[in-house]
């Protein structure tokens, strides 16, 4: 099943750079600081979980992972226009981008 | 009957004007609440007119009676349980529509006199018609559930009426005793249809006489049943020992106390035992209860209204007195007789009642005997009606009391042994009815003005015309005699109607109540007219008799002390403090804490720190995955395994 890959190349580490780069989403938008930054980390998720859906749609000759990515890509570049102006409009309001100063739900 | 005529009608209308007076009345004008409230009435009378004529009509054929309208739709449909609304009209219902419609539109008209500078004009009427509407329901109703609703009505209607000054507080408190009262022989009446239920499977009256035919029924339950109806009729119809709240429902404006609590509502008790009379003669100890409360009633309540200076507790003593001897009729079985007393008594009583409220209207709401006197040339109307009330009411011939007390006294005796007991109580009540009765008069009318500040006016024409009316039906209501009433009701009230005694007999007893009657006329001139000392001379003489009387026996005062403290008592402490306070407060206190500690604790969660939700959604995720991909078959045997083996070294 695996010979459409490259025969160097096995199955696993595709998965395992895409855990890799979806592990350093999770962690990144967790310890920093920066909203920017925060939002990237989500693109990173995002793109690491696109990774495997090519890597499956390959593996197993299905289209429908291919057509799931545009999707997902279509959908963050939607949420990255929505982010960023609500980036700005943050920064505009409260001069910081520091996630832990934006507390303003806190009771 | 014609096809156009529907018993459904008759209680509608009323209801119909009840709806109009009490949603809109306050905004409509006072002619038009007028009309509304006695057309509803009237049109009511005027249906069971019609129903009569039917009757009248070709004498030959089947009777059109009993008149059976069924709706189509069940009322109660569960499992063996049915029930239907279901009116009847036979000859009692009758009788009692004509009562109650054509009684009830003349008060509604002196209402209209009488209340005219009253606050509430349209609330009065409203329930008016209210009261009309539930005593309709009541009297037509073909089984006892339906009954029962036209009884709670009734019940309804009479306690808003005893409170209609609802800002008096001895008002406010009348009528609550009236419904506390009352609920305690409806407790009776329900405890009553549940064995009726239980042991024929229904509550139809007509299929529960059929059910009795069968001669096996014979005491015994029948008997259990019939106390606890005659528990419920004693509680409406203010018998011993649960009569105290009718002379405290004299609170309510005179027309009410002359509508409900003389002529028709008290008189549902006397209905209901008449209605359900199948049931008492299967059971001769019933009856004998019946009979026994009846005359202890009658003669208990007279005592007392003996010595009452309000004129309204005079009456409502005597309404009491006079509901005695109608369950004495029932008692030994002359249900005609019962029910023709009914019937007068609605007339006499309705007059006197409506009497007493022309004079308070005329005096500016004095009540109190002592300050009256005197009034007869002011008042010649009142006057003329009064003394026409009063003979009937004191059993004078050929006013229309004579011939229906007579025919209870007649139908006790006849009946032998211990009837003769009871016959002699009714004599003895008669001879007191006499003098309280004439003392009323005396001291409303004759004599001197005992209050000169007053100036005394006779009542407007639509006051008047109703008393006229009542009047000429209290002369003449008795004219038709016991055998022809009682040959009517024979269908409804069974075959034990009055026999025909030995006429000397017959003659005998009425010379003799006529008689007592007399003399009861005699003393109460002796006392009030001759030798105006001798009340005086009278009470100082017998002191322990006359405090008892004038304190009621203090029945009101045992009652308190024996039932109402400790209730009371019990539901403050106990019920208040213990139950409510401590229990239901505790464990809302305590539901309150437990949210308030557990919130206080989530509080902590919801820290507004966007990273900190997603280390918990990163965290979920991680144990949803862990969970997913672990085999926890396996790791668990294993795991067991490895503490079997430990345990097995």
């Amino acid at each position: 099943m695996n010979s459409s890959l490259g025969q160097d190349v096995p199955l696993s580490w595709y998965l395992l750079l895409s855990a890799l780069l979806f592990t350093l989403g999770v962690v990144g938008f967790l310890i920093k600081r920066n909203l920017i930054t925060v939002f990237m980390s989500i693109e990173l998720m995002l793109n690491a979980v696109n990774l495997s859906f090519v890597t499956f749609a390959h593996e197993w000759h299905a289209v429908k992972g291919q057509i799931f990515v545009f999707f997902v890509m279509m959908v963050a570049a939607a949420e990255a226009a929505v982010g960023l102006a609500i980036i700005i409009a943050v920064f505009r309001a409260r001069a910081t981008l520091a996630v832990d100063r934006i507390d303003l739900m806190k009771l | 009957m014609n096809a156009i005529f529907h018993l459904w009608l008759i209680p509608l209308l009323p209801f119909a004007g009840f709806l109009l007076n009490g949603l809109f009345g306050r905004r409509l004008p006072k002619a038009v609440v007028t009309a509304i409230a006695l057309l509803a009435p009237l049109a009511a009378f005027a249906l069971v007119l019609i129903a009569v004529s039917s009757l009248l009509g070709p004498a030959d054929g089947p009777s059109p009676l009993p008149f059976v309208e069924t709706c189509s739709h069940p009322w109660i449909d569960i499992g063996t349980l049915h029930i239907d609304f279901s009116f009847v009209l036979d000859e009692l219902s009758l009788v009692m529509l004509l009562v109650v419609t054509g009684v009830g539109f003349l008060i509604h008209v002196y209402s209209v006199g009488y209340m005219k500078h009253e606050e509430g004009y349209a609330r009065y009427f409203s329930y008016l018609n209210l009261f009309l509407f539930f005593m309709t329901v009541l009297v037509l109703a073909g089984n006892a559930l339906l009954m029962f609703v036209g009884w709670e009505g009734v019940g309804l209607a009479s306690y808003l009426l005893i409170g209609f000054y609802f800002q008096k507080t001895s008002a406010a408190n009348a009528g609550k005793k009236a419904f506390i009262v009352n609920r305690i022989g409806d407790f009776g009446f329900l405890i009553g249809m549940f064995l009726l239920l239980a042991n024929f499977g229904t509550l139809t009256f007509s299929e529960i006489a059929e059910k009795l035919a069968y001669p096996s029924w014979q005491g015994g339950v029948v008997t259990v049943i019939a106390l606890c109806l005659l528990l419920g009729a004693a509680g409406k119809s203010a018998q011993l020992p649960l009569y105290i709240w009718l002379p405290d429902a004299m609170e309510g404006p005179t027309p009410v106390s002359a509508l409900i609590h003389a002529a028709t509502m008290v008189t549902a008790g006397v209905y209901m035992i008449a209605r359900t009379h199948v049931l008492f003669d299967h059971s001769p100890f019933a009856l004998g209860v019946v009979a026994v409360v009846g005359a202890a009633t009658a003669l208990f309540a007279a005592t007392i209204g003996l010595v009452q200076n309000d004129i309204k507790r005079v009456l409502a003593y005597s309404t009491i007195s006079q509901l005695g001897y109608m369950f004495l009729g029932c008692g030994v079985a002359a249900y005609s007789a019962a029910i023709f007393h009914l019937v007068t008594h609605a007339f006499f009583k309705a007059l006197l009642f409506l009497a007493a409220g022309s004079v308070i209207h005329a005096i500016g709401g004095e009540q109190d005997l002592r300050k009256m006197g005197g009034l007869w040339k002011k008042l010649p109307v009142t006057f003329a009606v009064t003394t026409v009330g009063v003979l009937a009411i004191a059993g004078f011939p050929p006013f229309a009391g004579f011939f229906s007390k007579d025919a209870i006294l007649y139908a006790a005796f006849a009946q032998g042994g211990s009837g003769r007991a009871l016959w002699f109580v009714g004599l003895v009540t008669a001879l007191l009815t006499s003098f309280y009765m004439f003392r009323l008069w005396y001291l409303t009318f004759l004599g001197k003005p005992r209050n000169e500040d007053v100036h005394p006016h006779e009542s407007p024409f639509s006051m008047l015309a109703p008393l006229v009316i009542l009047a000429l039906l209290s002369i003449c209501g008795g004219w038709i005699g016991i055998e022809r009433f009682s040959a009517f009701l024979t269908p409804a009230t069974g075959a034990r109607a009055m026999e025909a005694g030995s006429a000397q007999l017959e003659l005998t007893l009425s010379v003799l109540a006529v008689a007592v009657a007399a003399l009861g006329w005699l003393i109460a001139y002796l006392f009030y007219r001759e030798k105006s000392a001798l009340p005086a001379r009278s009470a100082a003489a017998l002191p322990g008799g006359y405090k008892l009387l004038a304190n009621k026996y203090y029945v009101d005062e045992i009652y308190g002390a024996t039932v109402v403290k400790p209730l009371l008592g019990l539901s403050t402490y106990f019920l208040g403090w213990v139950v409510d306070t401590g229990l239901l407060g505790g464990a809302v206190w305590l539901l309150g804490g437990i949210a308030t500690f557990a919130g206080a604790l989530l509080q902590r969660w919801q820290s507004g720190n966007i990273r900190s939700y997603a280390a918990w959604l990163a965290a979920g995720a991680a144990a949803v995955l862990l969970f997913l991909v672990v085999p926890w078959p396996a790791v668990l045997a294993s795991l067991s395994a490895i503490h079997l083996g430990g345990a097995g070294h």
